[in-house]
C-alpha cells in the first residue's frame, strides 16, 4: 500500500530554488499609521509610528514601520501565489487542502520607512508530514527575503505552513 | 521608561502586554494586512475549518502583539532583531491574550548588545498559545 502523502512533484522540483522577486507598492506614512492603529487597538500606538516631529528626535531620524509591517498587502495587481497551487500540497483525491499558519521566525535588518519600495523573493526549504488532531497534516517550511530599494536586507522569514 | 543592556539581567520578565480579542481587533487587522480569510471573519467558516467555537483570530496578529510588547519594553532606543513563534492553540473570540517573556541570555555579538528572551502569548485561562523567542539589541 502506498503511504499517504500530500507532497507534490511541483514541490520536489521547487525545493531550494529562489522564485522570481516581486515588488510591493511604495510604503506611505498612512500605511504605517493604520497598521500601528490596528495592531495596538484600542490603545494609541507609539509616536514613532505616526508623529514625524517626534520620530525625527529618535535613533531612526524619522517615522519607521513596526517590524511586523507588511508592505505587500493591497497590491493593485494580484500576484499568483507561488506560481502553482501544487506548491502548497495536494490531496490524492484532488480535494483542496485547508491552510493554516504554523508559525514563523523573522530576523530584521534595516527598518522600513515611508517611501521605501520593498521587494521579496521566496523558496521552499523543506517539509514533513504526520498524523495530527486534524488528520493527516503536511508542514511546509519556506523562506522569504525582503530587500529595500537600496538592496539592504529588511527581513528574512522562515515560516511553517500547515495543510490538512 | 525603557531598559538598557547594563540593567537587564537573566531571569528578568517582560512587562505584561494584553489585549482582549474579538472581531473589532481581527477585522482591523484583516483590513491592514488584507487578511480576509473566511475562518477569521465568519463563525460558520470557522466551524467548517475545524474550530467548533466558530471564527478564530489570526496568528499574525498574535505575532504583532509580541512585537508590540517588545517595543513597549525597549522603547525607541532599542531594536527588535528577531522574533519567532509557533501557533500552538487557537485564539478564540473574546480571549484576553497576554504577551509574557523572560530574559534567557545577554551578550555582545556583531557589534550589538543583544538580549535573548523566551516568549509566549497566554490566554485568560493561562493556556500558552504561542511559544517563541525574541532577540533585541539595547543601548
Amino acid at each position: 500500500m502506498t503511504e499517504l502523502t500530500y507532497v507534490t512533484d511541483e514541490m520536489r522540483a521547487a525545493q531550494g530554488q529562489w522564485g522570481e522577486p516581486w515588488t510591493a507598492p511604495p510604503i506611505t506614512d498612512t500605511d504605517i499609521r493604520r497598521w500601528a492603529m490596528a495592531t495596538f487597538y484600542p490603545e494609541q500606538p507609539p509616536r514613532i509610528y505616526w508623529d514625524a516631529d517626534y520620530a525625527a528626535t529618535t535613533q531612526w531620524g524619522g517615522i519607521v514601520a513596526p517590524p511586523d509591517f507588511n508592505p505587500f498587502a493591497w497590491p493593485v495587481e494580484r500576484r499568483s501565489r507561488g506560481g502553482s497551487p501544487g506548491l502548497a500540497g495536494r490531496r490524492p483525491d484532488g480535494k483542496p487542502l485547508t491552510g493554516m499558519n504554523g508559525g514563523q521566525t523573522d530576523t530584521y535588518g534595516v527598518p522600513m520607512r515611508p517611501g521605501d519600495v520593498v521587494s521579496a523573493r521566496n523558496r521552499l526549504v523543506d517539509w514533513w508530514e504526520r498524523e495530527g488532531r486534524l488528520g493527516h497534516t503536511l508542514y511546509v517550511r519556506s523562506e522569504i527575503e525582503w530587500r529595500n530599494q537600496d538592496d539592504e536586507l529588511v527581513r528574512t522569514r522562515f515560516s511553517i505552513g500547515i495543510r490538512y | 521608561m525603557s531598559v538598557n543592556f547594563e540593567n537587564v539581567n537573566v531571569g528578568d520578565t517582560l512587562p505584561k502586554w494584553s489585549r482582549k480579542t474579538s472581531f473589532a481587533e481581527w477585522n482591523r487587522y484583516a483590513a491592514v494586512n488584507e487578511e480576509f480569510v473566511p475562518f477569521h471573519m465568519d463563525d460558520e467558516a470557522g466551524r467548517r475549518a475545524g474550530n467548533e467555537q466558530g471564527a478564530f483570530g489570526m496568528g499574525n496578529l498574535r505575532y504583532a502583539y509580541i512585537v508590540n510588547a517588545l517595543h513597549a519594553w525597549i522603547g525607541d532606543t532599542g531594536v527588535v532583531r528577531e522574533v519567532g513563534c509557533q501557533y500552538r492553540a487557537i485564539n478564540q473570540k473574546d480571549d484576553v491574550l497576554t504577551v509574557i517573556g523572560e530574559v534567557t541570555d545577554k551578550r555582545t555579538e556583531d557589534g550589538e548588545q543583544r538580549v535573548y528572551l523566551d516568549i509566549n502569548v497566554v490566554n485568560q485561562d493561562g493556556g500558552a498559545t504561542c511559544p517563541g523567542h525574541a532577540v533585541v539589541a539595547l543601548p
